[in-house]
């Protein structure tokens, strides 16, 4: 540990995981995250409430806006992963889209700077709800035998085969898909995290040297910030983007007659 | 592993259970109060967009297809009465033709009315005046002859003839 250069500057350096468990506000249960969560569902509470308060056929702008969030995730995600079956499920996914996006976007927001799910509570909240829904839904359609056997069983192979793909079906279809959707979304916002942390302490740390090169050098890690923190938009929507898409590819799975 | 300065270690792949709980019920109430009253909504506002849309193009496809067939329906009428008034013309023609020459017949007729009364009125004042005459002429010849008779009787006999021979000059020069 660096321990004259945080002294330096009371900055922690380098940054390292415990920079994303800060000190509980008041107890475990209200903490920076989860007044982060609240504030996310209060935010987008009040704006399809003030948008929708009163829709028309011709909208206004702020109508449009979030009938257009609707309009992708209807039309590019739900009905493109699983045809007019996937409009019923649309109301959902819009939901979820709209939830991860303004949580990842916490992570460049200043003031807040972090998104809730650089915790991995908040990613497997999610994850969990699409694994119970595309279980559901499965079985709820087939029937346990015939979902188990439609998911497990891949038609027209040679039986010996069966030992070894099974098995591998097994873990794919239940317990990676939860497992790497949860964590596909932590990790991203995590990594994210770190890397706006270490360019822009870094720049505040090169800042602090006594050493003229490395003061102007900084200049550079501040560039580098600002440009991870557009990244960081990028990936923050990709990330819903993705995370709603497989959703909706499972429960497409699910709802299919064939494997 | 490195220990930041402020505390606790956390695993980051080990959920914070309070957080789970946190998330879930957010979660959940976001899910209930949006899709409970929003985007139900915004579907029913999709479709009825939708419909406004293919609505409005098929009332305009009707409106259309009525509008041809008012025009079809015009344009007939239109030929219709074309022909009618055509008739009514060629109709009217025949009439006034028919008219003329039966004006013209009547006139004639009239015509030939007042010309054969005239010639009929001419002819029997003619012959009146003939009798007169012919009376005066005999009343005359008379005359003459006593005239000539008291002056000279002699030669009677050739006298008588040459009356009788006047006489019947006379009658054939009145019916010429």
């Amino acid at each position: 540990m660096s321990g004259q250069l945080v002294a330096a500057e009371g900055l922690p350096w380098p940054p390292s995981v415990g920079d994303f468990y800060p000190p509980d506000l008041a107890g475990p249960w209200v903490t920076k995250f989860t007044l982060m969560i609240w504030l996310a569902v209060g935010l987008l509470i009040i704006f399809f409430m003030a948008t929708y308060r009163n829709p028309k056929l011709v909208p206004s702008k702020g109508q449009w806006m979030a009938e257009s969030v609707y309009g992708l995730v209807r039309d590019n995600i739900a009905r493109e992963q699983m045809g007019k079956d996937g409009i019923r499920f649309a109301p959902y996914f819009t939901v979820l889209f709209c939830f991860i996006v303004v949580t990842n976007l916490f992570g460049i927001v200043p003031g807040l700077q972090i998104s809730p799910n650089s915790h991995i509570a908040f990613p497997i909240v999610l994850a969990v709800i699409t694994y119970v829904m595309y279980l559901y839904i499965g079985v709820r359609k087939h029937g346990l035998g015939s979902y188990l056997k439609q998911t497990l069983i891949i038609p027209g192979v040679p039986w010996p085969m069966h030992f070894l793909l099974i098995p591998i079906e097994f873990l794919q279809n239940f317990i990676n898909r939860p497992v790497t959707l949860a964590v596909r979304l932590f990790a991203n916002m995590f990594a994210g995290h770190l890397i706006l942390l270490v360019f822009t302490v870094g720049g505040f740390v090169m800042l602090a040297s006594d050493n003229l090169f490395i003061q102007v050098s900084s200049i550079a890690a501040f560039l580098m910030a600002i440009l991870m923190a557009f990244f960081e938009v990028l990936v923050a929507l990709l990330q819903a983007y993705v995370f709603v898409t497989l959703t909706a590819n499972y429960i497409g799975s699910s709802l299919a007659d064939e494997h | 592993m490195n220990l930041a300065a402020e505390g606790v270690e956390h695993h980051p792949l080990v959920p914070i259970w309070q957080e789970l709980v946190v998330g879930s019920i957010a979660f959940a109430l976001l899910c209930f109060v949006l899709m409970k009253f929003v985007l139900p909504r915004m579907e029913t506002m999709y479709q009825a967009r939708v419909d406004a849309i293919e609505g409005g193009l098929k009332r305009a496809e009707a409106a259309q297809a009525e509008a041809n067939q008012l025009l079809e329906q015009y344009r007939a009428q239109l030929a219709e009465v074309r022909t009618e008034a055509a008739q009514i013309r060629d109709d009217a023609r025949a009439d006034a033709e028919s008219i003329r020459t039966e004006i013209l017949a009547k006139a004639r007729e009239e015509s030939d009315r007042i010309i054969a009364a005239g010639r009929e009125s001419l002819a029997v004042e003619r012959q009146t005046i003939v009798r007169e005459l012919r009376a005066e002429v005999g009343g005359l010849a008379v005359d003459l002859a006593s005239r000539i008779v008291g002056e000279s009787l002699a030669d009677e006999a050739r006298r008588k003839g040459t009356v009788e021979r006047f006489l019947t000059d006379l009658e054939s020069a009145g019916a010429r």
